[in-house]
């Protein structure tokens, strides 16, 4: 079971908007270089629990912050 | 008063051209970014450039803040007020379109404007304004016809220094469809401006001058409620996103914004926002009331000790603390010229970009001189400058 998973975006401008919304309601996250394994033109994307990816997409989407998708994180990553 | 290079004491009275001095938290933020945070905005994903992208979302949030939007990707930087009006201006209209502006703009907007009606591309009208640089709102009226799509207005003059009715003007083209621009160059971070409240519908702004960053910076406001995917690029390229297609993105601020940004400067104009806005005594309304007062010392302290003072505008019309005025018998820029050179006192003569503005306050062509005062100036530094006209005035060479 995959314990993380990360939001990938369009463009770095949108990340870093979503972090600071994900700072401002206390969501723990960390920024990281898009993994190898995922394809994104987009240098960073956010690793977040896999727990959290639903009030994550949820705050994404009542922010109106455009995101390219949510995928799991294997294991290992 | 500041010290100059050399050590000569400088009094700046061209706040209206461009900002100075600067707050010294914007000197840090530019410091702050050169030393620690350099990497490319948006471009990696490593430290320094994601470092440097949550620095420039900042001064977007201040920015967004400040024109009262909420989605801060709705700005655009750009290197100054020029390049934001040529985006607006040449990215919204279309072949064929009418195009209303005023008798007060700057030669940012009225030669793009021009060139593209010498190019058969637009049809221009220029609504005339009071001498005191006032849109004449029924003049307006009748100038609009069915292929109005565009009006373009300067919020406040830089050369009278007073504010057109942007409310008004703004539910004018509401009503009729009509695109505003706004020209908020000289009325960023002194007026407080609701890009949804004023109907305008794309905001161009400096940086460098009320809202106290460095030069190179400035930027466009696009309303929320407006169909961004109606303005074209001006300028295409890298965005760091969007990389495998060889369009521009469609999405904002990456599509208005190729090219690297100058994230230095924008760092120190995110801190001169937050300034004006956290720190400087009132806000926007301490910054009025401050221009205001300076405005009226200048205006009271001319009137009685300088013989041939013509001010252009009454004082009380001054909104943004800047006062354009001639001595009697002496050219603007001689007086500009003595000032600076033996008074070490910084203002600004002749048109000021704005030869339309001149013709319609009745200064043309020779202009006025202008004093541009910003929220580091002082009553004293304006006895000073008195001083120094009422010599010049009695000196008979
Ligand atoms: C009314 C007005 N519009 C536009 C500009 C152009 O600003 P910038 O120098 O940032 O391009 C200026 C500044 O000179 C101005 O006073």
């Amino acid at each position: 079971m995959a314990r993380h998973a990360v939001i990938l975006f369009f463009s770095t401008n949108y990340a870093i908007w979503a972090s600071d919304e994900l700072k401002r309601a206390g969501i723990p996250f960390k920024m990281i270089p898009v993994p190898r394994h995922l394809s994104s033109d987009c240098g960073a994307c956010l690793r977040v629990e896999k727990a959290d990816t639903g009030r994550v997409e949820a705050l994404l989407k009542a922010q109106s912050i455009d995101y390219d998708r949510c995928e799991d994180l294997p294991a290992s990553q | 008063m500041n010290e100059s290079a050399g050590g000569r004491l400088i009094i700046y009275f061209d706040n209206a051209a461009t900002s100075f001095p600067k707050p010294p938290g914007v000197i840090d933020a530019v410091v702050h970014f050169m030393t620690s945070a350099g990497g490319n905005p948006g471009r990696s994903g490593h430290p320094l450039s994601v470092a440097a992208g949550e620095i420039v979302f900042a001064a977007r949030k201040a920015v967004a803040r400040l024109f009262g939007v909420a989605n801060p990707m709705h700005v655009i930087f750009t290197a100054n007020a020029t390049t934001a009006l040529n985006l607006a201006i040449q990215g919204i209209t279309r072949q064929g379109d009418h195009v209303i502006t005023t008798s007060m703009e700057h030669n940012s907007v009225i030669r793009p404007l021009v060139e593209m009606e010498r190019q058969g591309r637009i049809i221009l009208s220029i609504v005339p304004c009071s001498p005191e640089g006032i849109i004449d709102m029924r003049a307006l009226e009748k100038t609009v016809m069915a292929e109005t799509r565009v009006m373009v207005v300067n919020h406040a003059s830089n050369v009278a220094g007073t504010v057109q009715p942007l409310v008004e003007i703004g539910a004018f083209c509401r009503k009729r469809g009509i695109i505003l621009i706004a020209d908020c160059a000289q009325s960023a971070g002194i007026i407080d401006i609701s890009v949804e409240e004023e109907c305008v519908d794309l905001l161009a702004f400096s940086g460098h001058k009320g809202l106290y960053g460095p030069t190179g910076t400035g930027g466009l406001v696009i309303a929320e409620n407006f169909d961004a995917s109606r303005l074209s690029p001006l300028i295409f390229g890298g965005t760091g996103s969007f990389s495998d297609k060889p369009v521009q993105p469609p999405f904002l601020p990456d599509r208005f914004e190729s090219g690297t940004l100058n994230a230095a400067g924008i760092s120190g104009l995110g801190a001169g926002i937050s300034y004006l806005l956290d720190a400087y005594p009132g806000g926007l309304k301490g910054v009025r009331v401050h221009k205001e007062r300076l405005v009226n010392c200048f205006h009271e302290k001319a009137a009685r000790d300088l013989k041939g003072y013509i001010a252009c505008v009454p004082a009380p019309q001054v909104k943004t603390g800047v006062v354009s005025f001639n001595l009697r018998m002496r050219s603007p820029s001689e007086v500009a010229r003595i000032l600076a050179g033996e008074y070490g006192i910084m203002s600004r003569a002749g048109l000021h970009c704005a030869p339309l503005a001149h013709r319609t306050m009745s200064t043309f062509p020779h202009g006025t001189v202008r004093f541009g005062f910003g929220i580091f100036n002082t009553e004293e530094e304006i006895g000073i400058a008195v001083s120094a006209l009422k010599a010049i005035e009695e000196r008979n060479d």
